[in-house]
C-alpha cells in the first residue's frame, strides 16, 4: 500500500492528496532503478517495478495510476466481485480482462488500463451498478464524496438505457442503533459484511438471498451491535450504510476538516475531525500504520456530539458566593483561585495542596500545570491517574513496546483489563495478529475477556494472586522478544499484586518488553510531562485519604471527577468532602463542579490545539476544529493565568510557547507521529510486600471491569451513544450460583463493607469459582459502591432475594 | 417455531461429526429442521448456529440463498412444475396454467386448506420424461392436465403414503460411522 | 447405423433392476476395479487413469488423471464428488446415481487412493430425494460389507466417504461454489486465480472434483485396462459417455455412446437413439451440450460429437445434454426461458451477472410481451456484450461460412454463468433475427392520451 498516508474520503481508499503524492511520485519514475527483486511491470506503456506477489491494482497506485474499484480496500480480503477494476493483462498468453484487485503482478506483465477494451468493461460495470441504484444523490449523504457518482462521471454512460422499472426496495432499515442501511443503494460490495467478520469478529450482518435479490440483513431481531459499526458506514462507496448522528447532518463540500487524534481512550486513534458552521459532525478514522489501519471504535467516532452538547459542558467561570455556584469573569475567578492556593500554601505550606487529574490534558496543558506545580505551588501532590492505574515508575520506567512490535512478538502476555471495552481498537490490532498467527496470546487475567477465544493460553487467577500466577508461567515462554500488555485487570485489586507481577515478568523474561494498558485519553502524555507524584509526595488515593482527615487545605481538579473514576466510591466522596479548599478545572458539568468553590471552563477536544501521546508513548498532533463555548480557555492557558494571579509566571503566552518548552514543536510529531521514549531516573518500586486474607467459605472476591459504553460524559452526553450502555450485571461462576441456589438471571443482594444492593446475576464459566465480576462507572451502585481500596482485595457476598 | 427436537439434536450431533469443521454441516442441518417443522424457523437457525458454531445471520445468510429452505411455513405437498427448456418445448407452461386452475392458486400461492403450495422451478433433471413435475422431490413423469388432477386426488385422500410431507427429504439416511480420518487430517486446523 | 458391438460402461447395468443393491452390483463384478487398484500403489492408479485420458464428464472436459497430477503436494487432501446436476437440459448423472450408486462410490473411493485423501465427500443435487436415498443405503450397505470404511477390503487401507446434499442453487455445480456450499457458506464461486481447487480448495486444502460420471468410469477402467478404454471413441476423445437426449426427437432418453465419432445425425435420427424428429417435423435448431452452450443448426448434423470439431464451430459437448427444437418452436420464447434461468441462477457476486442477466431477462419479457422497440435488439447485444466481451462463440448465420468465434466465450464474471446467458439469446438472435423482429412489430406504439381535467 502507498505508505504516503493521507485521509481517505469515507469508502474511497485513495484520495485527491493521495493521487497527486503519487503523480509526482509517477513523474519521477521516467528512468527508474530496478530495485532488489522487484518485478518489472510494463504499465501503460511505462515500465515499472512492482514488489514480488503485489496486486496490480496497488502497483499501479503506487506508480499514479488509479484503477477505479469498489469492493477492494487494502484492508480487507480482496473478492474480486464488483468487477469494476477490469484491465487488459497480457502474461505471455494475448491480453485479457483481469481483476487488478486480484492479479499479482507477475515479470514482463503487459497492462493496460485505459484500452478501448478495459474502457469499455468498466464503462459496463458502472452502467450495470446504475441499473437498479436510484438516482438520488442530491438528497443522499454520500453525495460529493461517492465514488459511484464519481467514477460514474469519470468512466459511465452518458444516458441511462434503461426503460424499466428500477427495483424498489424497504428503506432504509436500522442495521443497529447506531447504522441504517438503504437496501436500494447498496452495490453488494462486500464491504461492510466482511470489516464485520474478518475486522471486527462481529459477523452479525450477511448477504441474504441471492442473484439480483441479494441484499444484506442482520438476523431478525438481532442487530449489528459491534463496538466497531461505524467503520462501515465509512467503508461503504455508496450512500447504502448511513450513520444516525451524520444523516442529513451536513454535505460533504460544506465541511472543512482538521487532522486529530482521538482521545477518547489512549490508542490514539488517528481522525479526520469535520465541523460544519460551529459544530462537530463528524470523525473520519485516517489510516494510520503503525496505530488505528483507519478504524475507529464508535464510541470514539460519535463522542463529538459531547462535544456539541453545551447544555453539559462548563462555559463560564464560576464562584461560590454563600453557598451559591455564581458565574463571574475569569479576573475574579482567577483571583479568587489564586487566594484560595495562597491562603492553604501560607497556613500549611506546598503540600497541603493536591493536584489531581490531567489525563484528559494535551501533552502541552499536562506540562503547563505540572510547572505550576513545581515551580508556582511547591506541591509535589500532582497525579493525573485515579487510583485506578499503576506507579508512574512502572508505566514510564519499564522498556516499552509499540502496537506492531506486540502484533509481531513471538508471545504477547496479558495482564490488563479486557482490551476490547478499554482500548477497542488495540483488540482489533491484536485480535488480527492472534488470528494470522504472526503472535500468539498468553492471558494472566482474573476473568474471561474478549481475548480469550484467540489466547494459546488463558491463565485465571484470583484477585491478589497476580504475582503468583506471573511466576507461574516464566517457565513455559521460552522465545525472548515477550511483549506485556500490562494495566489494571481489575480496580477491587490493589496496584501492588500488578506491580509485583510486572517486576517478575520484568526480570525473569530475556529482552520483554512492556505496552500499556492504562486507558484513559493522554494518560500517558500527562505522566510524561510530570504530573505524577513528586518525591514523597501523595498519589490521587493517598490525597484523598488525607483531605477525608481534613489533611488537605486545597485540591485541584484537573478534568477529573473522582466521583466517576476513583475505584472505592466512598473514599472518592469523603476525600470531595473533606478538603479545605476545590478548584474544578472542567470543560463538563460533573459531581466535581457541582461542589467546587471555584470552577474554571476548559476547552474540550477540538477546541484546542496540541500533542497527546498513546500506549506506546506515540506523539501525534491533536487539532482545533471549533472554537469553546462561552468563555472556557485551553487548559494550558489557564495555568498560565493562574501562575500571573499567584505572582508567578511560567512563562507562556501563547501554545507555541508551551510546545517549544515540552519539546513538542517539530514536525516529528506530524502524521503518524513520534515514539518518544520517556526518561524516567526514579527508582523502581519495591516489590511490595502483601498478606491477602483468605476469603471466608460465604465469601466471594470481587473483580471490577469497564464497559465501553459507561456512565462517563462522552457516553451520558452522546444522543447516540448513551441508550448502549447495558444494565449492571453480576457475572458469577455457575457452581457458585448453584451452591447459592440462586438461577441465572435471577437476582441477588450483593454485600460489601460500605454498601448493599439488589442486582442481576448470570452464570458465566468465564468467571474463576469463588470470584465475581462487577462492571465499574455504569450506575449509582456498582462495583464501586463495594470496592474497598483500603484493604488489598474485596471480598462480598451474594444471598437469594426472595 | 422450534428449536431441534432431542432426537433430532441426536441426529444433528451426529451429522456435525461427519465434517472436519461443524460449520460444513449447515445445509444438510437446515434439511433437519426444514423436515421437523416443515419449514426452516428462526429458531431453528438460532439453534443451528449455536451447535455448529457460527452466528445466526450467517446460518439465515447461507439458508436463504438456497431454493428449497422455506423461511414460512408452505403447503404440506410442494408441487414443482418445471418449465425449463425441454419442459417448456412439452408444453410445460399450458400445463402450469392447468395446475394453476386446479389448485385455485397462482404461482407461489398456497392452498387456503394448505395442502398445497404451487411453485414454477428449473430443470429438475427430468429432461426425458417431459413436462416433469416435482411432489416434495418427488418425480411424476409426463404428466398430462389429467394425470395432474388425479394425482390431486390422490394426494388430498391420502392415498400417496409414497410421497412424505414437505421437509422430509431422503428418507433413507447414511447411518453414524466412526470417522478414522481424523488421524489423517493433519494440515487443518479449526 | 450407430456401432453396437462395443462395450457398455457407465450404463452396462441400466436395465438390471437391482444394480443399485450391493448383492447386484457385485454379482455382476462389483468392487473389483478397486481389488485391483488397492493391489497397485497409488501412483499407478494415477498413471493408468491418465493412459486413458478419461475427459471430465462434468462440462469442462479436463482429463481426470492428469487433473489429479496437479495436486498441491500437501496433506489433507480432500475428494469431492460433483453430483450436483442442475444444468438444463441434463440428467444423466442423477440416472446414474439412482441405478448404478456403487459405482459412482468405487470410481471415489479409487480415486481417494489413487491421490492419497483424507475423505470424500459426495454432493448430491437437492432435489434429487431418490439418488439420495439410493446412495445413502449403498453407503451404509458398503460400509457394513467393509468396502468403505476402516480397513477396506480387510487391508490397511481406510477411507470415510459422506455424503453431503444441496438445496437448490444451480451455480453450486461450479466446482468452487461447490467447496462454498461444502463448507456451509453461501454457494458463490471463487475466484480462479487463485483458488485453484487442486491448491487451495475444501478448507483451503488440496482438493479433487470430479464429476459423477468421471469417477464412475475409473472402476471399469482399472478393471479392463486403459488401452482397453483408448480403443474406443475417437482419435483425441476416448472411450464412451452418457447423453441426456431430450426435446421433440422420437425416443427421448439416456444414451451411451461412443466419444467423437457419434454424429449429431445418429443421435437424433438413428433408431437406437432418437428415432427421428417428433411428428417427422423438420429440425430447427438443437443444443448440443447444455443450457449453457451456443446453439447448433441442421447443418451441423453430420458433426461428430468431437469437443475438437464442436469448439471451433463456435459450440460446446459441455454436459451432454442435447435438446431438439423441431420447426414449430417459437425461437424468441425458448432463449428468453433459458435467460431467465440465469438471471434467477445468478449467485449475484459479479455485477455484469448480477445485474446483466435480469436486465437481458427483463428486456425478452417485455418484448415477448409485444412491447419491444426496434433498438432493443442492439441493446440486447451490447448488454451481452459487457457480460462476454468481443465476438461471441457460435456459427454463422449463413451456413458454410466460419463460425463468428471459437469457443469457449470471454467474460468480466468471475465464473461462466454469466456468459452461459448469452448463449441462447446470441444463438437465437443471430439466427432468427426476423422471430424477434415480428414480436417487435406487434408493439402497438399508440399514443397514450393524457384526459384533461
Ligand atoms: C455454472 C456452472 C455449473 C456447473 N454445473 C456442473 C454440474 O452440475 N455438474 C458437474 O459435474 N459439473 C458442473 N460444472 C463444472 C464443474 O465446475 C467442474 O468443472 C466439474 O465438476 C469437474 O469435474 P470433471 O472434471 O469430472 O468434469 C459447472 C460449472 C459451472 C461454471
Ligand atoms: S458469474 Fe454470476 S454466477 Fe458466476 S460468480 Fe459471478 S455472479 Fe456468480
Ligand atoms: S475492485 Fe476488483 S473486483 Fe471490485
Amino acid at each position: 500500500m502507498s505508505d504516503e498516508k493521507t485521509v481517505p474520503e469515507s469508502g474511497e481508499d485513495v484520495t485527491e492528496k493521495d493521487n497527486e503524492l503519487t503523480q509526482e511520485a509517477h513523474e519521477q519514475e521516467v528512468a527508474p532503478t530496478p530495485p532488489p527483486d522487484g518485478v518489472a511491470v510494463t504499465l501503460n506503456g511505462t515500465q515499472i517495478y512492482a514488489d514480488k506477489g503485489e496486486l496490480l491494482i496497488e502497483a499501479a497506485q503506487r506508480h499514479g495510476v488509479h484503477i477505479p474499484r469498489f469492493c477492494y480496500h487494502e484492508r480487507l480480503r480482496p473478492v474480486g466481485m464488483c468487477r469494476m477494476c477490469l484491465v487488459e493483462v497480457d502474461t505471455g498468453r494475448g491480453a485479457m480482462l483481469s481483476p487488478a484487485c486480484l492479479v499479482e503482478c507477475t515479470p514482463d506483465m503487459k497492462v493496460e488500463t485505459d484500452s478501448e477494451k478495459s474502457r469499455k468493461a468498466q464503462d459496463g460495470v458502472i452502467e450495470f451498478l446504475l441499473v437498479n441504484h436510484p438516482l438520488d444523490c442530491p438528497v443522499c449523504d454520500k453525495g460529493g464524496e461517492c465514488p459511484l457518482q464519481d467514477n460514474t462521471i469519470a468512466f459511465g454512460p452518458g444516458e441511462t438505457r434503461m426503460v424499466e422499472e428500477k427495483r424498489h426496495r424497504e428503506k432504509p432499515i436500522p442495521l443497529s442503533d447506531l447504522v441504517l442501511l438503504d437496501r436500494e443503494r447498496c452495490i453488494l460490495c462486500d464491504r461492510c459484511t466482511r470489516f464485520a467478520g474478518e475486522v471486527a469478529g462481529d459477523p452479525l450482518i450477511s448477504f441474504i438471498k441471492r442473484g439480483v435479490e441479494t441484499e444484506i440483513n442482520t438476523f431478525p431481531d438481532d442487530p449489528f451491535a459491534s463496538y466497531f459499526s461505524g467503520n462501515t458506514v465509512q467503508l461503504c462507496p455508496v450512500g447504502a450504510l448511513t450513520a444516525k448522528p451524520y444523516r442529513f447532518a451536513a454535505r460533504p463540500w460544506d465541511l472543512d476538516q482538521a487532522e486529530s487524534t482521538c482521545m477518547t481512550c489512549a490508542v490514539g486513534c488517528r481522525i479526520e475531525v469535520q465541523s460544519q458552521s460551529r459544530e462537530l459532525t463528524r470523525y473520519l478514522g485516517v489510516d494510520s500504520d503503525p496505530v488505528n489501519h483507519g478504524w475507529l471504535c464508535d464510541k470514539g467516532r460519535f463522542s463529538y456530539e459531547a462535544v456539541n452538547n453545551t447544555a453539559t459542558r462548563v462555559t463560564a467561570p464560576m464562584v461560590r458566593k454563600h453557598g451559591e455556584l455564581v458565574e463571574v469573569g475569569w479576573g475574579e475567578a482567577l483571583a479568587a483561585a489564586a487566594k484560595g492556593l495562597s491562603d492553604a500554601i501560607g497556613r500549611h505550606g506546598g503540600g497541603s495542596v493536591g493536584i489531581i487529574g490531567g489525563s484528559r490534558l494535551t501533552n502541552e496543558d499536562a506540562f503547563a500545570w505540572a510547572k505550576l506545580a513545581r515551580d508556582v505551588l511547591k506541591t509535589p501532590n500532582v497525579d493525573a491517574q485515579l487510583d485506578d492505574g499503576l506507579p508512574a515508575s512502572i508505566v514510564l520506567g519499564l522498556p516499552r513496546a509499540t502496537i506492531d512490535e506486540a502484533c509481531a512478538a513471538p508471545v504477547v502476555i496479558t495482564l490488563a483489563p479486557d482490551i476490547k471495552q478499554e482500548l477497542p481498537v488495540l483488540y482489533l490490532r491484536l485480535r488480527e495478529a492472534f488470528l494470522n498467527g504472526t503472535s500468539k496470546l498468553i492471558e494472566l487475567t482474573p476473568a474471561a475477556t474478549s481475548l480469550t477465544p484467540y489466547a494459546t493460553a488463558s491463565h485465571p487467577y484470583r484477585p491478589g494472586e497476580a504475582g503468583a500466577a506471573a511466576a507461574a508461567i516464566v517457565e513455559q515462554v521460552t522465545d525472548a522478544g515477550a511483549v506485556v500488555i500490562l494495566g489494571r485487570p481489575s480496580t477491587a485489586e490493589a496496584a501492588n499484586f500488578v506491580t509485583e507481577a510486572a517486576l517478575v515478568l520484568a526480570a525473569k523474561l530475556p529482552g520483554v518488553k512492556f505496552l500499556s494498558a492504562l486507558r484513559r485519553g493522554n494518560v500517558h502524555g500527562a505522566l510524561a510531562y510530570g504530573l505524577y507524584p513528586g518525591t514523597d509526595g501523595m498519589d490521587t488515593g493517598a490525597m484523598l485519604r488525607a483531605s477525608a482527615n481534613g489533611k488537605l487545605a486545597a485540591l485541584v481538579l484537573l478534568g477529573a471527577d473522582p466521583a466517576g473514576d476513583v475505584p472505592d466510591a466512598s473514599l472518592a466522596q469523603r476525600g470531595l468532602a473533606g478538603a479545605g479548599f476545590t478548584i474544578a478545572v472542567d470543560s463538563a458539568q460533573s459531581s466535581a463542579t457541582a461542589r467546587a468553590d471555584v470552577v474554571l471552563p476548559a476547552a474540550a477536544f477540538a477546541e484546542k490545539s496540541g500533542t497527546t501521546t498513546n500506549i506506546e508513548g506515540r506523539v501525534t498532533r491533536v487539532g482545533q476544529k471549533v472554537t469553546p463555548p462561552g468563555v472556557a480557555w485551553p487548559d494550558w492557558m489557564i495555568a498560565a493565568e493562574l501562575a500571573f494571579a499567584m505572582g508567578g509566571d511560567l512563562g507562556f503566552e501563547t501554545i507555541d510557547d508551551v510546545a517549544a518548552a515540552a519539546g513538542t514543536d517539530d514536525d516529528s510529531v506530524a502524521g503518524d507521529g513520534a515514539v518518544i521514549a520517556p526518561t524516567w531516573s526514579g527508582a523502581m518500586p519495591p516489590t511490595p510486600e502483601i498478606n491477602i486474607p483468605a476469603a471466608d467459605a460465604y465469601s466471594l472476591r470481587l473483580v471490577s471491569g469497564r464497559m465501553l459504553y459507561d456512565d462517563g460524559w462522552s457516553v451520558k452526553c452522546s444522543p447516540s451513544l448513551s441508550n448502549l450502555a447495558k444494565p449492571v450485571v453480576m457475572r458469577v461462576n455457575p457452581r457458585d450460583l448453584d451452591r447459592l441456589g440462586v438461577a441465572t438471571g435471577g437476582q441477588v443482594r450483593v454485600s460489601g463493607a460500605h454498601a448493599n444492593f439488589v442486582v442481576n446475576v448470570h452464570a458465566d464459566t468465564g468467571v474463576p469459582a469463588g470470584s465475581a465480576w462487577l462492571p465499574v462507572n455504569v450506575a449509582a451502585d456498582d462495583a464501586r459502591s463495594l470496592i474497598d481500596a483500603s484493604g488489598p482485595v474485596t471480598d462480598v457476598r451474594i444471598e437469594n432475594v426472595q | 417455531m422450534a428449536r431441534l427436537s432431542a432426537n433430532n439434536l441426536a441426529t444433528a450431533q451426529a451429522i456435525i461429526a461427519r465434517y472436519p469443521k461443524p460449520r460444513s454441516a449447515l445445509v444438510p442441518l437446515c434439511h433437519l429442521a426444514q423436515e421437523q417443522d416443515g419449514y426452516l424457523s428462526n429458531d431453528a437457525m438460532a439453534h443451528i448456529a449455536e451447535l455448529i458454531g457460527c452466528t445466526p445471520a450467517e446460518v439465515y445468510g447461507t439458508a436463504s440463498f438456497y431454493e428449497m429452505f422455506k423461511l414460512h411455513p408452505c403447503g404440506k405437498y410442494l408441487v414443482g412444475v418445471c418449465t425449463n427448456i425441454s419442459c417448456m418445448l412439452e408444453g410445460a407452461y399450458e400445463l402450469l396454467e392447468h395446475c394453476e386452475k386446479t389448485l385455485g392458486v397462482e404461482v407461489g400461492g398456497t392452498t387456503a386448506d394448505g395442502m398445497f403450495t404451487l411453485e414454477e422451478v428449473e430443470c429438475s433433471a427430468a429432461c426425458t420424461v417431459a413436462p416433469a413435475v416435482q411432489v416434495n422431490y418427488r418425480y411424476q413423469e409426463r404428466v398430462t392436465p389429467q394425470a395432474f388432477d388425479e394425482l390431486v386426488t390422490e394426494l388430498r385422500a391420502g392415498r400417496r403414503d409414497d410421497i412424505p410431507p414437505h421437509g422430509v427429504l431422503a428418507k433413507v439416511r447414511q447411518v453414524p460411522t466412526d470417522r478414522w480420518a481424523d488421524s489423517a487430517r493433519s494440515g487443518d486446523k479449526p | 447405423m450407430i456401432r453396437t458391438d462395443i462395450p457398455k460402461i457407465v450404463s452396462r447395468r441400466f436395465d438390471q433392476p437391482d444394480a443399485h443393491t450391493l448383492d447386484g452390483y457385485l454379482r455382476t463384478g462389483g468392487y473389483e476395479g478397486l481389488r485391483k487398484a488397492l493391489a497397485m500403489t497409488p501412483d499407478e492408479v494415477v498413471e493408468v487413469v491418465s493412459g486413458a485420458t478419461l475427459q471430465g464428464r462434468g462440462g469442462a472436459g479436463f482429463p481426470a488423471g492428469n487433473k489429479w497430477k496437479l495436486l498441491a503436494d500437501k496433506f489433507p487432501r480432500w475428494i469431492v464428488v460433483n453430483g450436483d446436476e442442475s444444468e438444463p437440459g441434463t440428467h444423466k448423472d442423477r440416472t446414474l446415481m439412482e441405478r448404478d450408486p456403487h459405482m459412482v462410490i468405487e470410481g471415489a473411493l479409487i480415486t481417494a487412493y489413487a491421490c492419497k485423501a483424507s475423505q470424500v465427500f459426495l454432493y448430491v443435487r437437492g432435489e434429487m430425494a431418490h439418488a439420495q436415498e439410493r446412495i445413502a443405503q449403498a453407503l451404509n450397505d458398503a460400509y457394513a460389507a467393509g468396502y468403505v470404511g476402516k480397513n477396506i477390503l480387510g487391508g490397511p487401507w481406510s477411507m470415510d466417504v459422506t455424503l453431503h446434499w444441496g438445496a437448490g442453487a444451480y451455480i453450486v455445480g461450479d466446482e468452487t461454489a461447490l467447496l462454498e456450499s461444502l463448507e456451509g457458506k453461501r454457494g458463490m464461486p471463487r475466484p480462479k486465480p487463485p483458488f485453484f481447487p487442486a491448491a487451495i480448495g475444501l478448507y483451503h486444502n488440496p482438493t479433487i472434483v470430479n464429476n459423477a460420471e468421471t469417477l464412475a468410469t475409473i472402476p471399469w477402467i482399472i478393471d479392463n485396462g486403459f488401452e482397453a478404454f483408448a480403443a474406443l471413441g475417437s482419435e483425441k476423445s476416448n472411450g464412451t459417455k452418457l447423453i441426456a437426449l431430450s426435446g421433440h426427437v422420437k425416443k427421448p432418453g439416456t444414451y451411451e455412446i461412443e466419444c467423437g465419432v457419434v454424429t449429431f445425425r445418429d443421435v437424433f435420427y438413428d433408431p437406437l437413439l432418437g428415432g427421428g424428429i417428433r411428428d417427422d417435423n423438420e429440425l430447427k435448431a438443437f443444443i448440443p451440450g447444455g443450457g449453457s452452450s451456443p446453439w447448433l443448426f441442421p447443418e451441423h448434423l453430420d458433426m461428430p460429437m468431437e469437443a475438437s470439431l464442436v469448439g471451433p464451430a463456435g459450440a460446446m459437448l459441455g454436459s451432454g445434454a442435447i435438446v431438439a427444437m423441431d420447426e414449430t418452436t417459437d425461437m424468441v420464447r425458448a432463449a428468453w426461458r433459458l435467460v431467465r434461468f440465469y438471471a434467477k441462477e445468478s449467485c449475484g457476486k459479479c455485477t455484469p451477472c448480477r445485474e446483466g442477466t435480469s436486465w437481458l431477462e427483463t428486456i425478452m419479457a417485455r418484448i415477448l410481451a409485444g412491447h419491444g422497440r426496434p433498438r432493443d435488439l442492439d441493446l440486447l447485444l451490447d448488454v451481452s456484450d459487457n457480460i462476454s466481451p468481443g465476438p461471441f462463440p457460435g456459427p454463422n448465420v449463413t451456413p458454410g461460412e466460419p463460425a463468428y468465434a471459437p469457443f469457449p466465450y470471454k467474460k468480466t464474471t468471475i465464473c461462466d454463468l454469466g456468459p452461459s446467458v448469452v448463449s441462447p439469446l446470441m444463438s437465437a438472435l443471430r439466427r432468427f433475427r426476423p422471430e424477434f423482429d415480428a414480436y417487435i412489430a406487434r408493439n402497438p406504439r399508440k399514443l397514450i392520451e393524457v384526459a384533461s381535467v
